[in-house]
């Protein structure tokens, strides 16, 4: 609420003539990488744009409620899961549980991954929320891998080899399979859930999950119970992770349980502290840089780990408020 | 006694060996200014965090207007009207001082699961705030962060939040400790402006602020109360004078 930070200073003009340039570039790009003959790019961009949800989603809880959870994989792999089983009944004709058929259309497995995930988070948080600091983040890495030792041994869904979904989603009846359409769709996806956040952040619900990680204390004492804010706050990001997982099935139209495994969770903590923490872009930065310097690495070297490691450890130590901080810092002024 | 609003009766608490609250009783009556004094470690913090139920008591019971409170959460005892203020402050540290007041606004007003609107521009926080800010002296500091705010609009602070709860009984622990002579004697006058409103509980070692403000002072020591009275009781009070106020103790 500085001066600076005014809708009409020119510092919030150069980062909303920013987000406009990149917005556009986004929606040209499958063309213009189609022109350049760089096709698969927009495959690539795709991999970014879903993976950015779920980075994003676990910011809500992360970056923005202070809960450091360390099982956000979870989620992300149950949504994949639950699009990788409904196809799976959808081409075998056998009802789930003798109850429901299964269906290859996002409209439906979309609403039904999200369901899912709600209902998981809800319980696992329920029982999580109990309990903070080094317990909390044990307690939701312990589910997250007992999640994961399941599905490794359900084997009519594949078991530790995963199940592939031959044929992408329909969405409505409509087809989606071609990658440039379905990038479209995973982008228009991606820019409503960030489009929600950005609501959400600034919301009466946003400034108490804010005021949760500044000092639970405080909150208390003016009347707050912080449980149920925090367990909302861990329903909505399972939601997001889910819907990401879901999309992400049916982008490698492939599920596996190494979605659910912690190296996910953690890949999706570093995306969110390399971006910066708390700040709503955050995430997509992290999952752009991260994403990027995985595939430019592997192929130079297959040791690629050993140079990202340090390198993460240096943004960690010297770039408070990671990438996202740096740009800040650049057009002038932090205004989040 | 139909106007005690406070009534603590045999609390107890200790840590290990150290018996922090004694078989403590203690009556706050409605509308009184009750000042709790003592030396260093007395149990003067750890009292005001058992009635307002951050701390649990091992035994004891703590009645407001006739009912056990003893059960009820720290966010239930603030719905029934308790307060409390921090010996060291506890702010929301990267928000702005009209923030920290909006959200104490917006905590009354009941649940907070709207998820759409911009709360930092509702003006039915905003506005209710500010006049808040005003009367604690603070208007011209709203909109900085509190990490850049002096020690004493901390202390101020503190006390705008607690206020924008609307408390019946509010529990104010050293609100001039550190504060400047001048600060001292605006935190005083505040305070002063809001008896008779609101009842407070005020531990403070500022024996002049003490004095002046006081209906009635408690003497803590070692976790029990070992004199109530007005000032001129307290001050003529042998064992006080030697437990506490005693000479060579400032
Ligand atoms: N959480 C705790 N764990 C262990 N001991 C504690 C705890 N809180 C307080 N104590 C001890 O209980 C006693 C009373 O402490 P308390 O903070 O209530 O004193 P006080 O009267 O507020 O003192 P001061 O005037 O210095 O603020 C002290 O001996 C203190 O060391
Ligand atoms: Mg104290």
């Amino acid at each position: 609420m500085d001066e600076t930070c005014d809708i009409a200073s020119p510092v919030k003009r150069r980062r909303a003539a920013l987000l406009v340039a990149v917005l556009a570039a986004l929606l040209i790009l499958p063309f213009a990488t189609q022109a350049l003959g760089y096709g698969s790019l927009t495959s690539f961009a795709t991999r970014i744009v879903i993976t950015a949800i779920a980075a994003s989603s676990l910011n809500l809880i992360l970056g923005y409620g202070g809960m450091i959870s360390f099982g956000h994989a979870a989620f992300y792999g149950v949504g994949g899961y639950v699009v990788g089983i409904l196809y799976a009944h959808a081409r075998s004709g056998e009802a789930i549980w003798g109850l429901m058929p299964g269906t290859s259309d996002l409209a439906v497995t979309l609403p039904l991954g999200l369901l899912v995930c709600g209902l998981l988070a809800l319980l696992l948080g329920a029982i999580s929320l109990r309990t903070s600091g080094v317990q909390f983040i044990m307690i939701t890495l312990a589910f997250a891998q007992m999640i994961y030792f399941l599905f490794v041994s359900l084997k009519a869904y594949g078991g530790d080899d995963g199940l592939s979904v031959r044929r992408r989603n329909e969405f409505f009846g409509l087809d989606v399979r071609d990658d440039t359409r379905f990038y479209f769709l995973s982008l228009g996806l991606a820019l409503l859930w960030f489009g929600f956040m950005a609501r959400l952040v600034n919301s009466r619900f946003g400034l108490v999950l804010r005021g949760i990680r500044q000092s639970e204390r405080r909150m208390a004492v003016i009347g707050i119970s912080t449980y149920r804010y925090k367990l909302a706050a861990y329903v909505i990001a399972g939601m997001g992770a889910g819907l990401s997982g879901a999309l992400m099935t049916n982008y490698a139209r492939f599920v596996s349980p190494d979605m659910l495994h912690w190296v996910q969770s953690g890949e999706l903590m570093i995306m969110v502290i390399l971006g910066g923490v708390g700040t709503l872009l955050g995430p997509a930065i992290g999952a752009v840089v991260l994403l990027s310097l995985e595939s430019v690495l592997a192929a130079y070297t297959e040791h690629w780990q050993v140079i990202l490691g340090p390198f993460l450890v240096l943004v960690i130590l010297f770039w408070r408020g990671g990438i996202n901080g740096l740009i800040s810092r650049l057009t002038g002024a932090r205004c989040e | 006694m139909s106007d005690v609003l406070l009534r603590v009766e045999n609390l107890a608490k200790h840590f290990g060996g150290i018996r922090a609250t004694d078989d403590l009783s203690l009556d706050v009556r409605s509308g009184e200014l009750h000042a709790l004094i003592g030396p260093n470690g007395a149990g003067k913090t750890t009292l005001i965090s058992q009635l307002i139920g951050e701390m649990q008591p091992d035994s004891g019971t703590i009645r407001m207007n006739g009912i056990v409170i003893n059960t009820l959460s720290t966010p239930q005892r603030v719905a029934r009207g308790l307060a409390r203020t921090f010996q060291i402050t506890e702010l929301l540290r990267e928000e702005t001082a009209l923030a920290n007041v909006a959200l104490a606004i917006q905590a009354r007003q009941g649940h907070s699961f709207r998820f759409f609107a911009d709360a930092r521009r509702e003006r039915d926080l905003l506005d209710p705030a500010m006049a808040i800010l005003r009367n604690a002296g603070l208007e011209h500091r709203a909109r900085i962060h509190v990490a850049a705010l002096s020690h004493g609009e901390h202390k101020q602070l503190e006390l705008a939040i607690a206020l924008a709860t609307e408390p019946k009984l509010l529990l104010l622990d050293e609100p001039m400790a550190g504060l400047g002579a001048v600060e001292s004697q605006d935190m005083t006058m505040i305070l002063k402006a809001l008896k008779g409103r609101i009842t407070m509980l005020l531990v403070e070692h500022d024996m002049q602020a003490v004095f002046a403000l006081a209906d009635r002072i408690s003497v803590l020591v070692y976790g029990q109360v070992i004199a109530t009275g007005t000032s001129a009781e307290i001050q003529a009070n042998t064992d006080v004078r030697t437990a506490y106020l005693g000479e060579g103790n400032s």
